[in-house]
């Protein structure tokens, strides 16, 4: 069971047009290493995993990352929300803006959608919890990426949190893969 | 904290419960750690305050029958992206 909580786990406010970053942004939130499939792979792994402390970092942590997914997401609206159409094609977002106009779609920024192929769950515990320490650091390297396209305080601000939470996460996973060794 | 604006209660609150997923998080690898339980049920309590605080004055944060207020409407408050 989930409960919804009308607000942001971290601020976002963009007030300024930015398609640019809106399609960079997509990174995470359709991607290979996007929010959306952390969320999937943690929620789905952890049916199986053997130590109630595993399950529960799979649970928790998946968790908040769909509010990271819905803060991304949040984001893409506010960069493509004011835009106009010249703006959306001077940006590549031509293709986008055909497809899915001011809607926030699950795609690469190269417009690949997202799949579940991105994800695995073999249900053998060591390899589901190795993976998920690989996709927090993915997931670290390409908010460092996407902060080195920006100046913009409102979108750094955001991202900032939301790599910090990324190296939390692997931290937490690191204990999951020493509980797990030692069963 | 009744004097504080619709946006700094909402500060407050997220900052809290930054604190509580944190404490959450640690707790689910150290179920153990006494200070930590502590330190997360002060968070808690506090956080549950804050939220009662700003339900009773500017209407309901969750659905599903988690925000039982008068005050507001769930549908008609402002979504997070706008």
């Amino acid at each position: 069971m989930w409960i919804y909580q009308k607000k942001l786990e971290f601020p976002v406010n963009i007030t300024a047009p930015n398609p640019r970053m809106a399609k960079a942004l997509m990174a995470q939130y359709g991607g290979p290493d996007s929010e959306l499939g952390a969320g999937m792979r943690y929620l789905t792994q952890r049916f199986s995993m053997p130590d109630n402390r595993v399950k529960a970092t799979c649970n928790d942590i998946g968790t908040e990352e769909l509010a990271h997914w819905e803060m991304i997401g949040t984001m893409i609206f506010q960069c493509i929300r004011d835009a106009s159409l010249e703006e959306m094609e001077a940006a590549g977002l031509l293709g986008y803006y055909t497809m899915h106009s001011k809607g926030v779609f699950p795609a690469s920024p190269d417009g690949v959608p997202f799949t579940a192929s991105y994800i695995q769950c073999t249900g053998d515990p060591i390899a589901d919890i190795v993976e998920d320490m690989a996709a927090e650091q993915k997931a670290r390297a390409t908010y460092e990426h996407l902060m080195t396209l920006t100046d913009d305080a409102s979108l750094l601000s955001p991202l900032r949190f939301l790599r910090e939470r990324e190296i939390v996460h692997f931290q937490r996973f690191g204990e999951c893969l020493e509980i797990l060794q030692n069963m | 904290m009744n004097e504080m604006t619709q946006s700094e209660l909402l500060r407050k609150i997220s900052e809290y419960q930054f604190v509580a997923v944190e404490l959450n998080l640690y707790l689910d690898t150290h179920p153990g750690d006494e200070p930590a339980r502590a330190d997360y049920l002060f968070y808690s309590q506090t956080l549950e305050d804050l939220i009662k605080t700003y339900e009773a004055q500017y209407g309901p944060l969750m659905n599903f029958g988690h925000s039982p207020t008068d005050v507001g409407c769930y549908v008609e408050s402002q979504w997070p992206w706008d």
